[in-house]
């Protein structure tokens, strides 16, 4: 099967669509039963009460913000090497969800910093790369907005994207490298290669949860964002002719 | 349910991360499918538009 098939945006128009929608009622379904867990089922936290609710939405923003970042970063190498303007389509698609999620975690770790350090923000070491990668995501729409030439502006948003790859691991091992503010890793391989942590079973299942809907609504925000730019860019083709006559009936 | 909402007094950090974050994913949602509509009826315009000029 050859994949470079769907690199063919006439192709990858319609299978996009059907995943778009498939995830986002995916993501809408495992939402509900997250948030439900969330706040009913999960226990309360011996040491910090309700207020440990908030890791249901800070952790798995950041791990998204991590991931998308990666992502964005695979399609945007995929784009410059194959040059398919597709994947620098999908990396582009990509940025403003990630910097959405990175900003909920600075936002939601702030408000969960504040009652447990007492601080709003503190120049830590995860903290500060975090914030980083928000200014990377930022960088990279701006840098993409502000250059007309899409071929140009590829290469240019590809070559940010690799460079600020190595902003990911940074963030990621924080917490070990330099004695943090921000607790360590509550979810481990363990050498016997299990998972570790210190979790009960329902918050961690919670957790993944949550994170499971993150993920599918990510794919179908981006998806559907990748649709419009094919709309924009390949307007004059015929077969989005055809397509939009047959969705005018 | 009130003494529910207070969330064990944390009420304003929970319900303020939950509802920035509920606000910021609807917001988006409503962006890119609003764009999506509006990019299908100005095509269509267009096709209307070049199918009478010929």
């Amino acid at each position: 099967m050859n994949l470079f098939k769907y690199s063919a945006p006439s192709i990858f128009y319609p299978l996009a669509g059907r995943l778009a929608t498939g995830f986002a009622v995916a993501a809408v379904l495992l939402l509900v039963i997250g948030l439900y867990m969330s706040f009913f089922v999960a226990p309360t936290d011996y040491k910090q009460g309700e207020g440990y609710r908030i890791m249901f939405i800070h952790v798995p923003a950041a791990w998204m913000s991590m991931l998308i970042y990666v992502v964005m970063a695979g399609w945007a190498a995929a784009g410059m090497i194959w040059r398919t303007r597709l994947s620098s389509m999908m990396a582009s698609a990509l940025a403003p969800t990630g910097a959405m999620f990175t900003f909920i975690t600075l936002w939601t770790g702030a408000l969960w910093g504040k009652p447990m350090w007492g601080a709003w923000w503190v120049w830590d070491a995860r903290l500060t790369s975090e914030l980083i990668l928000l200014f990377l995501y930022i960088g990279y729409m701006a840098l993409e907005s502000a250059i007309d030439d899409p071929r140009r502006a590829a290469r240019a948003c590809g070559l940010l994207a690799l460079v600020g790859v190595i902003n990911v691991p940074i963030i990621y091992y924080s917490v070990q490298w330099w004695n943090t503010l921000h607790q360590g890793a509550s979810i481990k391989m363990s050498e016997s290669g299990g998972i570790e942590t210190s979790m009960t079973d329902i918050m961690l299942w919670t957790l993944l949860i949550m994170t499971f809907a993150c993920w599918c609504y990510t794919i179908a925000v981006t998806l559907t964002r990748v649709r419009n730019t094919i709309l924009e860019r390949e307007s004059k083709t015929v077969w989005v002719k055809e397509m939009v006559q047959r969705e005018e009936k | 349910m009130a003494e529910w909402f207070a969330m064990g007094g944390h009420g304003f950090y929970i319900w303020g991360s939950y509802a920035v974050t509920a606000l910021f994913m609807v917001v988006e949602t409503i962006l890119v499918v609003r764009r999506k509509r509006t990019l299908l009826q100005r095509l269509g315009r267009m096709m209307r538009m070049n199918s009478e000029v010929e």
